[in-house]
This record gives structure tokens, sequence and C-alpha cells, in this order.
């Protein structure tokens, strides 16, 4: 089959990253889910290689690439075999770190994009809240403006590197009144005073991923923390949303196609009644329509990336890869686990590891419902 | 817009698109009705080209250009009447296919230039009454009788089989030889021992679709299609675009079926507003919206390798599979959302939800296709 989307320079690419992947991170997956942790090597190792800035400009140390290399580096790490490595990795490529680029000043691109490139600061993404996800409007972290800066006060929650993380791209009300309009970003070093990490949340899944609760309390930041312009940050973060959604798609996808992949093996292993179970008709349909379903999701998800790396802002499409990638890897981990039978509920074989991990998929950067709303309100419903 | 089609294609799309809305659409509920359309239509789309886009001009074509054809099969899509889209289909992708890639240029001017023009109606017979997919349990025989062959045994479910002027029939010449003993023949319908009958069914109400029976049927060697002995592979060959065909048709006729949904749910008022804006609705509609964009982008990749001249057995039966069971999903949710008129033979609602259960059993149900694809996964 040819290779659409992808080029050879996109291919040559996506053998560095597997080489990487398969060396450095794969083989010490067991021992991080056992922690519930990961080494901070990972991202100085990722930025080292180049991995974290593919498609940024050269100037900041960025690979110059286009966008489908975003899509290569997370179809790849999908090979890590832990859902909270890749989905840490994620955050830093293509969730917290874009805004920087895309909305910050020279300064602003000096002191956290370039770090963040090469791997030295790691980020996170402060939008959600105890009582505010996707509804992005009703965010109660206030900044109050006062003399060369801002004071912070508030509380996020479910923050992939929350613990590890040097920076953060906060979003805050800053006008209590002005809607949609009163919401501002920031961007704000975790060292600064009035930043605390209250606890790392205890999840059932993507358990490598430090996921945190933090508090501002009196929180002073200097005007330069301000991150594109005052009250523009709902259409800012909208923006960095479609980003988020479309790299989880793609991750999400190709760890549902190595979940197959794991199936397909087993299947042809594994004998029952004289004959390997992918014989038995049930289970080679089984197969079919797992095989089918991905590749459906993964082709609705190139065609959003093909129309990103176009440069449209194709929200339909990317909320439509969202919803059906999660729905399908779900379905497809859920499978995988049937056809593994009792091995695939032992804790010491990784299916049940991504039946957990992806369970997520359906819940983060905006639940399934969500997905429907955006998508039935896009079709005039 | 998918970069796979050209502006050429979409000014393409614009003519055809004005022809079905102005031409045929308004008739498909008679039509339904009278289980049947008017063999003229057939003349309409030759004189307008739209037989011919696949073919080069010198047999009477109008590119080639398998990309227009697309186009033309989408548009066709939007008859509204799954019956017409198939007529039309089975002559053009299937009886002058069958022709073109397998026939000398007497067989070609004989058969496939009155085709194109749409004077002459083809269908193209393989199904009998005991073996469908299984084309290695066909039973029809021809046998050699000097220059001629005789031709014996039966056909069915064979679109256009009812009014076709001639029929591409594969018959087994070497009953012993397996997939090697299949030959290809072109039985024109006025053959003596040659006789055709309708069947009702349930949806394609007007495709003339029958059963073909052949006692003693005599057509001289000039009649052969292909090979002696190369029926199989030439069946295997012409699958992908068939089911190419029938994947197209499923996602433009579910998006059409998704449209007259989606207008209906805005217009239908309850409990003082649309019933499309009520949560449950809008959702089911963003399901439906994904999936068709997913069949989408599912069939335009096997389209893609096709074009570029590869043979993805996978991704052609994944796209059959997937677009023909969601457009009868989608065809099941707009009668639901359409309540008691869903109901009503008097709506287009039951019409394609009568239509699309086809897709997923014509052309290789949907469980062979799962057959075919977990066989490429070495099962």
């Amino acid at each position: 089959m040819s290779s659409w989307p992808f080029s050879s320079e996109h291919e040559e690419l996506r053998a560095q990253i597997r080489a990487f992947v398969s060396k450095e991170l794969a083989p010490h997956a067991e021992e991080w889910e056992e922690q519930g942790d990961f080494p901070d090597l990972v991202f100085t190792r990722l930025g080292e290689l180049g991995f974290l800035g593919l498609s940024y400009p050269e100037e900041y140390g960025g690979g110059g690439g286009d966008y489908l290399c975003n899509i290569v580096l997370a179809e790849e790490m999908a090979g890590c075999l832990s859902g909270g490595v890749a989905m840490a990795v994620a955050v830093q490529t293509d969730m917290a770190v874009p805004p920087l680029y895309k909305f910050g000043t020279e300064e602003q691109k000096k002191r956290y994009l370039i770090p963040a490139i090469k791997g030295e600061k790691i980020f996170c993404l402060g939008i959600t809240e105890p009582d505010a996800g996707s509804d992005v409007q009703n965010v109660r972290t206030t900044a109050v403006k006062t003399e060369g800066g801002w004071v912070i006060n508030g509380r996020k929650i479910f923050i992939t590197n929350g613990r590890r993380a040097d920076a953060m791209t906060l979003v805050a009300r800053t006008d209590r009144d002005a809607g949609h309009q009163g919401i501002s970003l920031f961007v704000v070093d975790t060292d600064t005073p009035g930043y605390k990490v209250e606890r790392v949340l205890d999840k059932v899944g993507m358990r490598t991923s430090d996921t945190g609760e933090i508090s501002f309390t009196d929180m002073f930041v200097p005007d330069e923390a301000l991150l594109g312009k005052e009250g523009e940050g709902f259409y800012n973060i909208s923006w960095e949303l479609q980003g988020e959604r479309l790299i989880g798609a793609a991750g999400t996808i190709a760890g549902a196609r190595r979940q197959f992949e794991a199936a397909l093996a087993y299947a042809k292993e594994r004998e029952t009644f004289g004959k390997p179970i992918g014989k038995h008709q049930v289970i080679r349909h089984y197969l079919a329509d797992m095989a089918t379903e991905i590749e459906a999701a993964q082709q609705l998800v190139y065609h959003a990336a093909v129309l990103v790396n176009r440069g449209e802002y194709p929200v339909r499409e990317i909320s439509m890869a969202k919803l059906l990638t999660g729905e399908v890897a779900w379905k497809v981990s859920d499978r995988t686990l049937q056809i593994f039978g009792g091995h695939g509920y032992a804790m010491e074989m990784p299916i049940q590891r991504a039946w957990r991990d992806t369970r997520l998929i359906r819940i983060g950067g905006g639940t399934d419902e969500v997905m429907r709303e955006i998508i039935g309100r896009m079709e005039g419903l | 817009m998918s970069d796979l089609f050209t502006p050429e294609h979409e000014q393409l799309r614009a003519s055809v698109r004005s022809f079905v809305t102005k031409e045929l659409a308004p008739h498909a509920e008679q039509w339904d009705r009278d289980e049947s359309f008017p063999r003229e239509i057939f003349e309409r789309v030759g004189e307008l080209g739209y037989f011919g886009m696949k073919y080069p001009e010198e047999i009477g074509g109008s590119g080639p250009d398998a990309l227009a054809d697309v186009v033309v099969i989408e548009e066709f899509a939007r008859i509204g009447s799954g019956g017409v889209s198939a007529a039309l289909g089975a002559h053009k992708d299937l009886a002058c296919l069958y022709i073109y890639n397998f026939g000398t240029p007497e067989q070609h001017e004989r058969w496939l230039r009155p085709s194109l023009e749409g004077k002459a109606i083809g269908a193209l017979g393989v199904t009998e009454p005991d073996a469908g997919s299984d084309v290695a349990g066909l039973r029809t025989t021809a046998r050699a009788d000097g220059n001629d062959w005789i031709i014996d045994g039966s056909k069915t479910f064979i679109t256009n089989g009812a009014w076709a002027d001639y029929v591409v029939v594969a018959a087994k010449t070497d009953p012993d030889a397996g997939h090697s003993g299949l030959t290809l023949f072109v039985v024109d319908k006025d053959t003596p021992g040659f006789e055709a009958r309708r069947i009702r069914m349930l949806g394609w109400r007007p495709s003339q679709t029958g059963e073909l029976s052949f006692s003693g049927v005599r057509v001289p060697d000039s009649h052969r299609l292909g090979e002696i002995g190369g029926g199989f592979y030439a069946i295997m060959r012409n699958f992908a675009w068939e089911r190419l065909c029938m994947a197209l048709g499923a996602v433009a006729g579910a998006t059409r079926t998704y449209e007259m949904a989606k207008n209906y749910a805005l217009e239908r008022e309850a409990f003082g507003r649309p019933v499309g804006k009520f949560q449950v609705w809008r959702h089911r509609f963003a399901d439906m919206a994904t999936r068709i964009e997913a069949a989408r982008a599912l069939t335009y990749r096997a389209l893609r390798a096709y074009v570029e001249g590869e043979d993805p057995i996978r991704e052609v039966a994944m796209a059959k599979l997937y677009t023909n069971d969601l457009a009868f999903q989608v065809a099941d949710e707009c009668v639901q959302i359409h309540g008691g008129y869903g109901y009503m033979m008097e709506f287009p609602a039951q019409r394609a939800w009568r239509d699309t259960r086809l897709g997923p059993i014509g052309g290789g149900t949907s469980e062979i296709m799962k057959e075919i694809i977990g066989k490429t996964y070495g099962l």
C-alpha cells in the first residue's frame, strides 16, 4: 500500500523514532508502571534527539518539519507500551507548548519554547478545574491585575505532568463580567511562590503519568507572564484543544493497532479444539471487525491531519476523529482482552494495562459526549 | 474536499448532480411503485457520456478516468433509488467492464459501444441459486460442440437480468478443473433456450432483477469472453472495482439519507422545539456524521490504492463491509427520526431503509467480507 499521507522523509523519521522507543522506552514499561512514574530523563533524551520540536522552526531549535511529523511521533510513541508516558510527551509536544509558539512574544519563546523543545523545561497545561473542564468559560481561577503583574488564585485538577512540570500554560479568568472574553492565558513557572502541587492523583490507568491537583494562592506573576492578548484566552485555548484532540486521536488509534496486532499474533498461536483460535470463524470475524474499524478511524485521523497540514482549521473532522478513535480503541482493547482470555485478565500481561489506559481517551481532552455536542452543533442541531 | 479530485471533476460533479436532480430523483418514488423505470434513461445517460468515463474514446468512452467515474457513482447515489442506481451501475461497472477488460476489438464493437451509448443494456450473470460468492461452486455448464458452446444452467439475483439485451455468463467449461474450469460467455437475450423471469424484491424494486435459465443455449465461440478457463480470474479481478463501487455508492447514499433525516429533524417540532435540537438526537446525528466521514476516508483510501494500480483486497473488503453496514444503520435512524411518517410508503425514508438493506448482502455479504479480511491476515 502506498504510504499516503506520508512522504519518504516521514518514514525515515518514523524509523528513527521507532528505534529509540523500542530501545530506550519499551524495555522499561513494566518497571515504570510498577513505580507509577517514569524518569524526567525521557524528556531530556527526546529533546536531545529533536523529537520534541519536530514541526517548530529551526531558529527555536525545532526540526522545521510539517504537522505530519507530529503525527508520526504520536503514532510511534504508542510503541512505548505505557499510555502514561506517551500522554506525558504529547502534553509537551502538542498541548501545553504550542500556545507559546503561536501566541507568545519573542521573549517568551526564548525563555520557554526553546528549553521546552530541548526537553529542559517540562510543561503542563492548566485548563481543567474541579468544577469546569470542557466548559472552559466557567473556569473559576482568577487573575487580578495589580501593579506590574497579576495575582492568581484558584485550583486546577487532572493536570498531566502536574508534579514534574517546570512551567504551566494556564487558563484564568481576567474579567468576571466579560464571559468568553474574560478569559486569558498565562505562562507560569511552577516555582513561583503561591503555586502548590496539592497531591498526585491515583488513577485506574495511565499510571506512569503524574496527574496533579494544583492550587494557586495569591500567586503573583509579572506582566510578561500573560500569553497572547488579554481576553483572548478562550479562543486561544480552543485552538490548542484542536491540536490536543487530533494528536490524542493519532496516538490512540496507533495504540489500537498495536493491540490488534497482539491479538492477531496470539490468535494464531493459541490453540483450542485442535486449531488456532483465529481459525475459529467467530474469532476471525472479531479480528476482521477490529481491523476494519481501526482502518476507518485511522483514515479519518489522516483526513483531519492532512487538512491541518494544509492550513485549515477542521474542528468538525478533529472532533469526529477524537470521538471515533476513542470508541474504537476502547472496543479493540476489550476484544483483545477477550481473545487473550485468562491471560488478558492477568496483571503480568500488558493487555489489561492497555484496557485500563485506553478507557481515559473517552474522557480526557473532552469526553465523547462533549465531542458529540460539538459535532452536532456544527451540523446545525 | 479530498485531494483525489481535480476542479474538472468538481465541474463534472455539478453537471451530474444537476441531471440527477432534474431528470431522475423526481421520479424515484413512482419508479419504485412501478418496479421499473423507462429504458430511455439508459439512452439519456449514454448521450451525456456518463457510462463511458473510465473507457477510452476509441471504443465510445469519454475517458479513461476512473475518478470521473467515481464522481458519477457518487452522484447517482443521489437519485434516491437504489434500484435505478444499481441498474445503471450493473450495466456500466459489471457488464461493460467485463466486455472491456476481457473482450476482443470485435466484441467491443458489438456489445460495448452500443452499451456506452445506452442503446443496449447489459447484465452480469455469476450468482446461481446454490452458489454466490463461492464461485468455485457454480453449476452452470458450457459444453463445446464443434465451433459452438452449449450452455445449461441457471442464474439468479441478476440485476438488469429481466430486461438485458445481453448477459455476461460464467459457466463451467471443465467441471473437474475447479477454479480453472470457469469461462465467460456473452449470451444475447433472443438466443433460443434463454429465459428471464423477474424476481420481486424487498428493495431495489426498479432494478429489473431476474432469474435466468439456460436450456441448451447455443452460442458461437465468438461469444466467448477471454480465455477458456479464465473466468475465475476475471471475476476476481473485477471484484475490487465492483466492491469499490458499492462502497462509494453506500457512502454517498448514506450522506444523502443523513441529510434527509437532518432536514426533517430541524423541521419537525415536538414539545416546543425541533426534534433535532433534543440532545439525544443531536448526539445520534453526531455519531452518524462521524461514521459517514470515517467511511468515506476508508473508501477513499482503498480507491487511492486502486487507482495507483495496486490490488488492495483487504482495504476494498473493509470499505465494502463498513460502508454498507453503516448505510443501513443510517437509513434505520432516518426511519426512526421520521416516526410514523418513516413507516409510511408515501415518505422516502422507508425506501432508503429497504434499498440499503441489500448492501450487506449484495456483492459478497458482510460475513464474506470478514472472511476475506481474516484471510489477508493469515486466519
